[in-house]
C-alpha cells in the first residue's frame, strides 16, 4: 500500500516536472492547441457567447497568436482564471499565455518572473456607484463599503488611495467580476472599483446602466497586457511580435478585409511586404510560417478592428479610443518597426 | 582451565536475507525505508530544480514586507502598511474565531438534536431526523452559499433604515440592525478603560467609549476567581453532606459570589452598552457581524451539528437499558438519570468521534473562500501568495498551520477523553 502511494506520488511529480523545461512553442505545436488564460467572464474582453464560443478583446489576442503559430484561430483552449489563480496557472505551465486584463507592474515582471509582451489597453482604476447614492467624487466615500477583486493591483491602489486621503472604507473581497456584480446590485457594497474599462463593461450588462455612474477620479495607471513565463525568450518574442503585428497592421492600413489581397502580390510599401511575408524572412526568424502575420490579422482583424468590434463606441460597452488610439492620432498605441 | 568451544556456527549467507524468516522482515523494512527516503529526496530535488528553472528562490523574507492590502475583519490592530506576517496573523485569528464559535455552537446543537431525536414525542423525533438528514447529506459549500445569499439578497440595505419614511427598523429595542451587509449588535464600552484606545466614532454629542483587551482580562479574571470560590463552597457542602448527611444551604452564597464581584468590576470600569447607529454609508459602532462570518459560522455549526447529533445518539444508545432501569428503581428523576447515569457513560463513546468532528469543522472553515471571509487561507494563502509570488512558501506555512492547529485540538480533546474514561483500579 505504502509503495503504491509512493509510486503514485512519483508519477504525479514526474508529470509536473516536465513542465518548466521544454520550449513553449514546441509544446504548443505538439499539442495542436494554444492554452490561453482569460477572465471568468468580463463583457467585451473575454466572455463566452450563447454558443459557448469565447469572444472579446483579450480573446482576440489569443486567437491571433493561435493563428500565427498554428494557422488556426480556433485552435485555442480557453482557461478561465480568477485574480488569484491566474499567476499560478501561468507559472505552473497550465496556460501558455495569460490575456486577462492584467496590469504590468515591476514586481510582477521582475519578482513574480513573468514577461509582459506589450500593452493592449492603457487603463486606470475607477469607481462605480449608484446614482441614488448622491456621490460625485471618490473623496466623499469615507466609510463606504467597497467591492474589490482580491489578488489584483486595484486592491493595493484602493488601500493607498484611502490611506493617502485619510478616509476609511470597508473592503468586501470577491473572487470574480460576476460575483462583484451580484453583490453590487444587491447593495451589499456601495461602490465597485476595478479598471475603468472593466467598470464600463460591467455596467453595460446591467438592466439599467443609466442608474449607475463612474466617478471622475482615475486613481492609478493600469497598463493591461498579455504576459508569458519568464525565461522562454523565443515564445515571448512570438507573442510580443504577434501583438505588434496587429498594432502595425492598423497603422499600415492592413485590415482583415484586405489582408489576403495585400499579401497576394508585393505592394509598394516594403514594411507591409515584410509584415505579410512577401519580402524578407521575418516569419522564419520567429520559427513560424512566412504567412504568420497574415493569419494573425485575418483571425480577428487588426488592433483597431478588434477594439471597435469588442469594446468600441459602437458596442454597448462604448469605450472611446482615448489613450488607446494609435500614436499618429495622439494615443499611446505604437509598434516598433518590422525590419 | 577448560575452554569452552562454541558450537560450529553456520556462516551467514546473503540468501538468508530473503529466505530466512528471521531476517526477511528486517530486509523488507530496510528496503521500504530506503525507497521512501529516495522518493523524498527525489521530490525535494525536483522542487529545487523546478524553482531554479523558474528563477525563484526559497525564503520567507516576504513575511516582513509591507502587505499593502486591507482586511475587513480584524481582531488585532492591522493596517495596510503592516507586514505580510501580521496579515497572516489577522487571518489566523479569524480562522480560530470561526472555528471556536463553530465548535461551540455545533456541540450545543448536536447534543440537543441527538437527545431530542431519541425523544418519544413523534413530532420532535421526526423534526430532528429531518434536520440531521438534510444537513448531513447536502454539501457544506451549498449551505454556506445559501445562507450568504439569503443574507445579501433579502435583508434590507442600511439606507432603508434612514429618514422619516424608513422601510426597515432596528429590532430588539433599537439595538440590533439586520442588514444585507451583516448584523450590527451592541457592544460594551468602558468609560474608565484601562487599555483601550480604539478610535471610536461617538454618537452626536456622546463621549467616545473604548474597550481594550485588559478590560476584558480584568472582568474574566474576576469571573474566573468567583467560579473557583463557588467550586470551593460546593466541595465544602459535599464534605459536610457526606459527614453529617445534611447539605448546608449555599445557593445565596453562590449567587452573590457569581454576580457581585463582576458587577463591582464592571461598575469600576464604567461599563456602558454602546448601540449601533446609522452614520454615513453604514451602521457604525457596536459589533459588526459580517455576512461572511454569519454564513460560515451558521453553516459550519448546522452541518457539523448534524454529525455530532448522530454521535450523541449513538453514545446514548450504547448504554444498556438496565442502567436507566436501575436508576429509576433507585428513585432518580429522569433528568437526574440522564445527567448522572447515562451521559457520563455515553461520553466515553461520544468523545472520540467528537474530536474528529472538531477537526473537520476547523479544516472546513477554509471554505471561507466561497464567501470572502478573510481567514488565513484568504490572507496568507490568497492575497499574500498572489502579491508576492511565494506559492511554495505560503502553502507550506498554511499546511503547517492547519497541521499544528489540528494536532493541538486533538491533543486537548484526548486529554479530556482520558479524564472521562473508565477508571480501572
Amino acid at each position: 500500500m505504502k509503495k503504491t502511494v509512493l509510486f503514485g506520488a512519483l508519477t504525479v511529480t514526474g508529470l509536473v516536472a516536465g513542465v518548466a523545461s521544454a520550449a513553449t512553442l514546441d509544446d504548443v505545436k505538439a499539442r495542436g492547441t494554444l492554452n490561453c488564460g482569460v477572465s471568468t467572464g468580463l463583457a467585451g474582453f473575454s466572455v463566452p457567447d450563447a454558443n459557448g464560443v469565447w469572444k472579446g478583446f483579450d480573446v482576440g489576442v489569443c486567437r491571433a497568436l493561435a493563428a500565427a503559430v498554428l494557422g488556426d484561430p480556433m485552435a485555442v483552449e480557453f482557461v478561465p482564471t480568477t485574480g488569484q489563480t491566474r499567476f499560478t496557472a501561468l507559472a505552473s505551465g497550465e496556460i501558455d499565455i495569460l490575456a486577462r486584463n492584467t496590469t504590468w507592474t515591476f514586481s510582477r515582471d521582475v519578482d513574480l518572473k513573468f514577461d509582459f509582451v506589450g500593452v493592449n489597453y492603457y487603463d486606470g482604476q475607477g469607481f462605480m456607484v449608484p446614482k441614488a447614492l448622491g456621490v460625485s467624487s471618490a473623496k466623499e466615500l469615507d466609510g463606504a463599503t467597497v467591492c474589490i477583486q482580491t489578488g489584483t493591483t486595484t486592491e493595493l491602489n484602493l488601500a493607498d488611495f484611502f490611506r493617502t486621503n485619510n478616509i476609511s472604507y470597508e473592503p468586501v473581497p470577491i473572487e470574480t467580476n460576476a460575483e462583484a456584480q451580484q453583490q453590487y446590485l444587491a447593495g451589499a457594497c456601495d461602490v465597485y472599483t476595478t479598471d475603468a474599462s472593466g467598470l464600463a463593461a460591467t455596467r453595460a450588462t446591467f438592466e439599467n446602466p443609466g442608474d449607475h455612474i463612474l466617478l471622475p477620479e482615475i486613481i492609478s495607471k493600469e497598463p493591461l497586457g498579455p504576459l508569458v513565463r519568464h525565461g522562454d525568450n523565443e515564445w515571448a518574442d512570438i507573442t510580443r511580435w504577434t501583438l505588434n503585428a496587429l498594432i502595425a497592421a492598423e497603422e499600415l492600413g492592413v485590415t482583415s478585409a484586405n489582408v489576403a489581397e495585400l499579401a497576394a502580390a508585393p505592394t509598394d510599401n516594403p514594411e507591409i511586404n515584410r509584415l505579410l511575408g512577401s519580402e524578407g524572412e521575418l516569419g522564419a526568424m520567429l520559427g513560424l510560417a512566412p504567412n504568420w502575420a497574415l493569419n494573425a490579422i485575418a483571425a480577428g482583424g487588426n488592433y483597431g478592428e478588434l477594439f471597435e468590434q469588442n469594446i468600441g463606441e459602437s458596442t454597448p460597452i462604448g469605450l472611446a479610443r482615448g489613450l488607446n488610439a494609435k500614436w499618429t492620432e495622439g494615443g499611446l498605441i505604437y509598434s516598433p518597426p518590422f525590419r | 582451565m577448560s575452554t569452552l568451544t562454541d558450537p560450529p556456527t553456520e556462516s551467514f549467507r546473503l540468501s538468508q536475507l530473503i529466505y530466512d524468516t528471521r531476517y526477511r522482515s528486517i530486509t523488507i523494512q530496510v528496503v521500504a525505508f530506503i525507497l521512501i527516503l529516495a522518493g523524498m529526496a527525489w521530490l525535494v530535488n525536483n522542487t529545487i530544480s523546478n524553482l531554479q528553472a523558474l528563477g525563484k528562490d526559497f525564503n520567507f523574507g516576504f513575511l516582513k514586507n509591507a502587505a499593502g492590502y486591507d482586511i475587513n475583519q480584524m481582531l488585532i490592530e492591522y493596517n495596510n502598511q503592516m507586514s505580510h506576517g501580521r496579515a497572516a496573523m489577522v487571518g489566523i485569528l479569524n480562522t480560530l474565531l470561526v472555528a471556536f464559535l463553530g465548535c461551540l455552537t455545533a456541540t450545543v446543537l448536536g447534543v440537543f438534536a441527538g437527545v431530542l431525536r431519541l425523544s418519544k414525542n413523534w413530532v420532535v423525533n421526526k423534526l430532528m431526523a429531518v434536520y440531521v438528514e438534510a444537513f448531513r447529506n447536502v454539501p457544506l459549500l451549498l449551505w454556506i452559499i445559501l445562507i450568504f445569499a439569503i443574507m445579501t439578497e433579502s435583508m434590507p440595505r442600511p439606507n432603508d433604515f434612514r429618514g422619516e419614511d424608513a422601510t426597515s427598523s432596528m429590532i430588539l429595542g433599537d439595538s440590533v440592525a439586520v442588514t444585507n451587509r451583516g448584523i450590527w449588535i451592541p457592544r460594551v464600552g468602558f468609560t474608565n478603560s484601562i487599555s483601550g484606545q480604539e478610535a471610536v466614532a461617538p454618537t452626536e454629542g456622546a463621549v467616545p467609549l473604548a474597550s481594550g483587551l485588559f478590560d476584558w482580562v480584568v472582568i474574566f479574571g474576576v469571573l474566573g476567581l468567583s467560579i473557583l470560590a463557588i467550586r470551593f463552597i460546593r466541595r465544602r457542602a459535599d464534605r459536610i453532606q457526606e459527614a453529617t448527611g445534611v447539605r448546608p444551604v449555599t445557593w445565596y452564597q453562590q449567587i452573590v459570589l457569581l454576580f457581585v464581584p463582576v458587577g463591582i468590576a464592571l461598575f469600576a470600569l464604567g461599563a456602558t452598552i454602546v448601540q449601533p447607529y446609522l452614520r454615513g454609508f453604514n451602521f457604525t459602532e457596536g459589533i459588526h457581524l459580517r455576512n461572511s462570518l454569519i454564513a460560515l459560522w451558521f453553516a459550519l455549526s448546522l452541518y457539523t451539528g448534524a454529525f455530532i447529533a448522530e454521535n450523541v445518539r449513538a453514545g446514548i444508545l450504547a448504554i444498556s437499558k438496565g442502567q436507566s432501569e436501575a436508576a429509576f428503581a433507585l428513585g432518580l428523576q429522569p433528568n437526574r438519570t440522564m445527567s448522572l447515569i447515562i451521559l457520563p457513560q455515553a461520553m466515553r463513546v461520544i468523545i472520540p468521534p467528537l474530536i474528529s468532528q472538531y477537526l473537520n469543522l476547523t479544516k472546513n472553515s477554509s471554505l471561507a473562500i466561497a464567501v470572502g471571509y478573510m481567514d488565513v487561507r484568504a490572507t496568507l494563502g490568497g492575497i499574500t501568495i498572489n502579491q508576492t509570488g511565494r506559492e511554495l512558501e505560503g502553502m507550506l506555512l498554511l499546511g503547517g498551520f492547519y497541521l499544528v492547529l489540528s494536532l493541538l485540538i486533538s491533543g486537548a480533546m484526548n486529554l479530556y477523553n482520558r479524564s472521562t474514561q473508565l477508571q480501572e483500579r
